[in-house]
């Protein structure tokens, strides 16, 4: 293509792709090739439609679009133009969909999506609960384009944000409805993107940065992944309408490093926007000039940190560093040079918010919190995947009708949100509307969106080590209260879930985990005791029982409780007794029992049991010795 | 080794002085050869630190402090198992035991005849598909009792 002169030629382009690319009445598979969905095949899938299609002559337009969302039913794909959804595809299914539902005009039942196995299938997407309350605006292009098509992105509308920003509004103007639309931060602080921007803009400098945070390294969160992976335009859009309004000439997108195809799709979308003359100097003819670099991370959590983010940036070691200056600060960036960071998504919503007006985007969500967020469902939950909701939503419509409730319909327990830095609400809080304050104000975060679901069989001190485990190993180690204190924090856990708690250990973790909010440099260490004071807050009873009873109640952690073997359902397998490294299963002529004095609680015999019948009690029971076996 | 020092550092380059553009580099050029020598070997550590002109205690703590970096040879098979939060209250623990067990090496450690190494990852974006584990390039989903004899099959393989 051609290099556009022009914001006329770049309408004039758009209108005629969106004529051109996606005729309605043409036959078309949206195929989702999201990591989840390639994982379990989906190229596999496509390459049996390319070749059935070759096969019987019919033309079909094949779209490898980014992530669809409803990942564990991937491979998950959209035919077109009767929009039947079909969840995991086999290439087995391939020759049926295309007699169904390309050449046919029906849907081919066996790959629709049931609830369960005896409800009705449903055939078209949107009505599919997981899909129903969704609101896609980070997310808009997701499914629908191919990432390596900028024509795609062209044709539903893309660059329009921009276009309209460098024909018709000043740099004020675009700053202004950022600011008006209320637009806050969705890295997880929710800081208003708006301000930071004015306070970038303010900078006395010549040069400024636009830098972008795809670090994402919260274990449990993927939506950063989603958009770059498939829709880098919007990204690269959002990016260029912020230099725009700060005035930045240089761009960086920070990614992370386990993450190769979002480099690979990110590189593709740059290259192919500074050929049509969007991205590079003199934009468009308008004397606008901006260039994105990518720069991978290397592993490290405590790069999403900003400053520790600059430092890497230089080639340092990822070592935050003290505020002020900030990055939109002279001296506060990479070399000096002042910038502005959001997160992925940030940037992804601000073209809705240019192209359809900060009114729109004020309509959606709640009013501290316009708009929408992405959330990465997962954990103990039938549907996981990406959802995108309007904020102010409950957690109990996120779970129970986005999610389909808790997987084998177990008791639902807690949800943990933010990742590391957030924290575990209990059922209680099930119907408070999700935004940015309520999280915070029941002791937890929005964090950049991931959602855990926690069911019975989940311990929630487990779970506070498993978290505190990730920050104490990804502690850079620079400050003392969060190197020494995480670490502290951390053995008194492991000490109370080995079963070797004593009294005032609670209360030791409440003023370490205090301490450490105070006293840390930067957003990690501010963060990191949050998940254990949020279980003690809640689930106090289970550290309690941890501690006093020894006994772990969703018989997670292993040297606590009674070991014993129920008689009524051991049907002698003797599995347990050829786990046990320690001799203490006993085998008699018609039984098996455990020796209290050998066991030392390994958990080795109740995992090993294919029945369950082997039991842990919380009272001291006295080994059973029963030698008949009742029936 | 090549370095070009302008082609890795992007347009930036254009404003920043000649000693930030080389230490700009710095974490990219570890990739790059690690990339292609697998590892970070001393030689190559070296070399970066005379051509980049950073002594080499630096060279070496910024390289120690990344996690991707390493300083001892890896095997040719690398298998990952996702220990984020949605793998973890899914099962990884009992996925890495049984890999430990199956191969006796502990985390973090490789086989003593290259043939793998074995490491945990804080989370690969795959939740949907938890318990997840990665043998190089393939990620492998919804791992159960039978997948895991898969995995250890496809790393047994050639």
């Amino acid at each position: 293509m051609a290099k556009l002169k022009n914001t006329d030629e770049l309408k004039a382009l758009r209108d005629k792709l969106s004529k051109e690319t996606f005729d309605p009445n043409a036959h078309r598979i949206r195929a989702c090739c999201g990591t989840a969905c390639t994982a379990t095949g989906a190229h596999k899938v496509i390459a049996a439609f390319e070749k059935e299609a070759a096969a019987s002559g019919v033309a079909i337009d094949i779209v490898k679009t980014g992530c669809q969302g409803l990942c564990q039913k991937g491979p998950v794909l959209k035919v077109e133009p009767n929009n039947i959804f079909y969840q995991r595809t086999k290439t087995t299914d391939v020759p049926a969909i295309m007699d169904y539902s390309i050449k046919g005009n029906s849907a081919y039942r066996q790959g629709l999506y049931r609830d369960n196995f005896l409800s009705e299938p449903i055939p078209l997407m949107l009505e599919i609960p997981f899909y129903k309350k969704q609101l896609r605006i980070a997310l808009r292009n997701n499914g629908i384009v191919d990432p390596r098509n900028i024509e795609h992105y062209l044709a539903v509308g893309g660059y329009a944000g921009i276009e309209k920003a460098l024909s018709s509004m000043t740099t004020d103007d675009v700053l202004n409805e950022v600011d008006k639309a209320n637009l806050r931060g969705r890295g997880g602080a929710g800081f208003p993107a708006g301000r930071k921007w004015a306070h970038s803009k303010g900078a006395k400098s010549d040069v400024k940065l636009v830098i972008a945070n795809g670090d994402e390294g919260d274990p449990g969160a993927f939506m950063d992944r989603a958009i770059m992976e498939g829709d880098p335009h919007s990204l690269i859009e959002g990016m260029l309408l912020c230099a725009y309004a700060i005035g930045a000439q240089y761009g960086f997108i920070y990614v992370r490093h386990e993450y190769p195809l979002a480099v690979e799709n990110l590189k593709i979308a740059i290259k192919q926007a500074e050929d049509l003359g969007i991205l590079g100097k003199n934009i468009l003819g308008t004397g606008f000039s901006f260039t994105i670099d990518i720069r991978e991370g290397a592993g490290a959590f405590v790069c999403g940190e900003s400053t520790s983010l600059v430092a890497s940036i230089e080639g340092e070691r990822g070592y935050p560093r003290p505020r002020p200056p900030r990055l939109s600060e002279i001296g506060g960036g990479p070399w000096g040079i002042p910038g502005n960071l959001n997160n992925i998504e940030t940037y992804a919503c601000v073209p809705v918010i240019i192209d359809k007006g900060s009114d729109y985007f004020r309509s959606i969500g709640t009013k501290n919190s316009p708009g929408t967020k992405v959330f990465a469902l997962t954990g103990k939950v039938k549907n996981t995947g990406l959802v995108e909701v309007p904020m102010g939503i409950t957690l109990r419509e996120i779970i129970f009708e986005i999610g389909g409730g808790i997987l084998d319909d177990k008791e639902f327990k807690a949800i943990q949100t933010g990742g590391p830095s957030g924290g575990c609400i209990p059922a209680e809080h099930l119907d408070l509307p999700v935004d940015f304050d309520s999280l915070a104000s029941v002791g937890s975060m929005m964090g950049s969106g991931g959602m855990v679901v926690l069911d019975e069989e989940t311990c929630m001190v487990d779970v506070a080590k498993f978290f505190l485990s990730f920050t104490q190993s990804e502690s850079c180690g620079k400050c003392p209260p969060c190197r020494i204190g995480t670490y502290h924090m951390l053995e008194l856990l492991k000490k109370i879930t080995s079963g070797k708690g004593e009294d005032g250990d609670i209360e030791k973790l409440e003023k370490i985990g205090e301490q450490i909010i105070a006293g840390s440099l930067c957003g990690l260490g501010n963060s990191a005791p949050n998940p254990v004071l949020t279980t003690i807050k809640y689930f106090r009873e289970e550290y309690e029982e941890h501690i006093h009873d020894k006994y772990c109640r969703s018989k997670v952690c292993s040297g606590l409780g009674t070991y014993t073997i129920d008689h009524t359902e051991c049907f002698l397998c003797g599995l347990c007794k050829q786990a046990c490294a320690f001799g203490a299963v006993k085998e008699l002529k018609n039984s098996f029992y455990i020796d209290q004095d050998y066991c030392t609680k390994c958990k080795a015999c109740y995992t090993a049991c294919p029945i369950k019948a082997v039991k842990i009690d919380k009272q001291k029971g006295k080994p059973s010795t029963s030698l008949k076996r009742s029936k | 080794m090549n370095l070009k020092v302008d082609e890795t550092i992007g347009h930036i380059r254009e404003v920043i002085s000649e000693k930030d553009k080389k230490r700009g580099i710095l974490i990219h050029t570890f990739q790059k050869v690690q990339h292609e020598m697998n590892y970070l070997p001393e030689d190559a550590l070296k070399m970066i630190s005379e051509k980049l002109d950073i002594p080499l205690s630096e060279v070496y703590s910024t390289a120690s402090f990344y996690k991707q970096f390493y300083f001892t040879p890896r095997g040719k098979k690398i298998v990952k198992v996702c220990t984020g939060t949605a793998c973890h209250v899914r099962g990884a623990s009992a996925v890495m035991n049984k890999l430990e067990e199956e191969f006796k090496i502990k985390e973090g450690e490789t086989t003593p005849d290259l043939s793998m190494t074995l490491e945990t990852v804080g989370c690969i974006g795959c939740c949907g598909l938890a318990p997840v584990a990665t043998v190089n390039e393939d990620i492998i989903g919804e791992i159960d009792r039978k997948k895991i004899a898969a995995i250890i099959d496809l790393i047994k393989s050639e």
